[in-house]
């Protein structure tokens, strides 16, 4: 794979995105997340009213793929009642197993799209898995 | 070109580009020269059968084969004698085999085991695990920011509580060769055993186990040319008679009756099961292979090839050296961090243009928490590798930030 399919604009962009990366007053729920083998280590806070997810921060540090990863899924979450969040996140696990792989299914992961070709970089598949396993996590915990 | 490439097959290969691969994870594993993969493949196509065991010829050339081994490394350690050897499958079990078989059987409650923070995992999670079934406590000799250990440290924290002290001989994040003459002497002078990880020394310099006084050393094959799966585990010959065995099974006992069993002596009393005779006939012809070209040329190689690699990183803009930044007491590996720039990303461009680092926490979760660095990059070289690697290793890393999108704005 080349480096310039990995490391787009929009990924970089992303990547150094400051957006989510607050930490929330009242976090409902908290949830670690931790790649042993590089050094991802991610927090996650969402706050959750009437099941509907308000506020999204992604804390913590990580490489450029699964912080960008991070902050595209934080940006499609908020304002998401729990459930789709769920769904968005298999969706998202999905395409990277190639499991889905029709255009029109995936466009509802928006930006997220642009780590479709992580799946054929198998050291790096991990990186932008991460945040979606962690809120898999921390939704459990609702 | 350096003249030991053309025995190492793998560092020949061009890839679809043209381009040889400047391979500078050598901490990690090291590339087999031509020499050991035809030991290996000799070993298998003349002599190969279960050692210790057939009365016929070729079990007698595997047992012989075995033990030549042993005899090598025996001398490369500088061990007095053969019977110190233990066979293992990695550096790791051979500091399981010390904490599960002496730890346990010799650490008592309220015991100190001391510990460099700059440890491998490898040296640090068995003896939690021995700490806490013996209740026994952890203490760590702390470093300065660089990774040296700290002056005063060594006399402090090891007293006449110590019983046991490990520590590496050099460290797999920073390089540093710690003082690791004055950390036995000084487990002695309060009467604890020292057990010295030498998984990053021995490849790479002379060393000599009855000089040092270690009463322990391990050490791994596949980071000294030779294949993986074989470990070394030398120990003091008292110590092994006194220490019970490790793993239990054939070609380690004496007797077995239905009730009990005697084992046999040592070393064979630590190696329960068949041997891997191809793995140790393979560092055999590493440890010739290094011996041809002689531990202090390589020393010499590694020092000039190191003052490089700091050189030409210090004109990395934005790069910070994670360890010693100059040559004194230590090998050739070489962490470093990129502002702005994840170590795994910048792995991932570096293996664009054919270059392997590692990157990530060594395995030395605790020693990065101490240095407060989440991760690094880390280079490290060998008697193979030249100032060629290291310009394509400084190029490249001067277009890592821009792949990141930094400059574009």
């Amino acid at each position: 794979m080349d480096l310039s399919d990995l490391y787009t604009e929009v990924i970089t962009e992303y990547g150094r995105s400051q957006k989510h990366r607050h930490p929330l007053e009242h976090p409902d729920v908290t949830e670690r997340g931790v790649n042993p083998s590089c050094g991802d280590d991610i927090s996650l806070e969402l706050e959750v009213n009437g099941g509907v997810i308000e506020k999204a921060a992604i804390l913590g540090s990580g490489c450029a793929i699964s912080q960008a990863s991070a902050a595209i899924m934080a940006g499609l979450i908020e304002g998401k009642p729990t459930g789709e969040a769920n769904r968005l996140a298999a969706l998202f696990l999905g395409m990277i197993r190639k499991d889905v792989t029709d255009e029109n299914e995936l466009e509802e992961l928006q930006d997220g799209v642009a780590l479709q070709n992580i799946s054929n970089m198998p050291a790096r598949v991990k990186c932008a898995t991460l945040p979606w396993h962690t809120l898999e996590e921390a939704l459990k915990k609702l | 070109m350096n003249k030991y490439l053309h025995d190492f097959p793998l560092l020949l290969q061009p890839d679809e580009k043209g381009r040889r691969i400047a391979y500078l994870d050598n901490a990690a594993t090291t590339q087999k020269p031509q020499a050991v993969l035809d030991a290996v493949t000799a070993y298998y196509q003349t002599s190969n059968a279960n050692p210790h065991r057939g009365a016929y010829d070729l079990s007698e050339a595997a047992t012989k084969a075995l033990e030549s081994a042993r005899e090598k490394v025996r001398a490369f350690l500088g061990a007095p004698k053969a019977a110190e050897i233990v066979f293992t499958k990695s550096a790791t079990e051979s500091l399981n085999l010390v904490a599960q078989s002496y730890g346990m059987s010799f650490l008592n409650p309220g015991d100190e085991i001391v510990l460099a923070i700059s440890e491998h995992h490898s040296n640090l999670v068995p003896w939690q695990i021995v700490a806490r079934a013996r209740g026994a406590f952890l203490t760590y000799l702390y470093t300065d920011e660089s990774g040296r250990i700290l002056p005063g440290e060594i006399e402090k924290k090891i007293t006449g509580k110590t019983k046991l002290v490990a520590a590496a001989h050099a460290s797999n994040v920073t390089g540093v060769v710690n003082p690791i003459e004055a950390i036995i002497d000084r487990a002695h002078q309060v009467g604890a055993v020292a057990v010295v990880d030498g998984t990053q020394s021995a490849p790479h310099m002379a060393v000599d186990v009855a000089a040092l006084g270690a009463d322990f050393y391990a050490l791994s094959a596949h980071k000294m040319l030779g294949p993986m799966g074989v470990g070394v585990l030398y120990g003091k010959e008292k110590l092994l008679e006194a220490m019970p065995p490790f793993l239990y099974g054939g070609d380690m006992i004496e007797y077995v009756e239905e009730q009990t069993s005697t084992f046999a002596p040592v070393p064979q009393k630590f190696e329960g099961g068949t041997q891997n005779v191809g793995g140790a006939v393979g560092l055999s012809a590493a440890i010739d292979y290094l011996n041809s070209v002689g531990m202090e040329s390589i020393r010499e190689h590694e020092r000039a090839l190191t003052a490089y690699m700091l050189d030409r990183l210090r004109g990395v803009p934005q790069l910070k050296i994670v360890g010693p930044d100059e040559l004194q007491d230590r090998i050739g590996v070489v962490s470093f961090t990129l502002e702005g720039a994840h170590p795994h990303d910048v792995a991932t461009i570096l293996n664009a243009d054919r270059i392997a680092v590692r990157s990530g926490h060594h395995c030395a979760h605790p020693f990065m928490c101490h240095l407060g660095v989440q991760a690094t990059c880390r280079a490290s070289v060998y008697l193979y590798n030249s100032n060629e690697d290291i310009d394509r290793l400084a190029e490249s890393l001067k277009g890592v930030r821009r792949w990141l999108g930094y400059g574009l704005e």
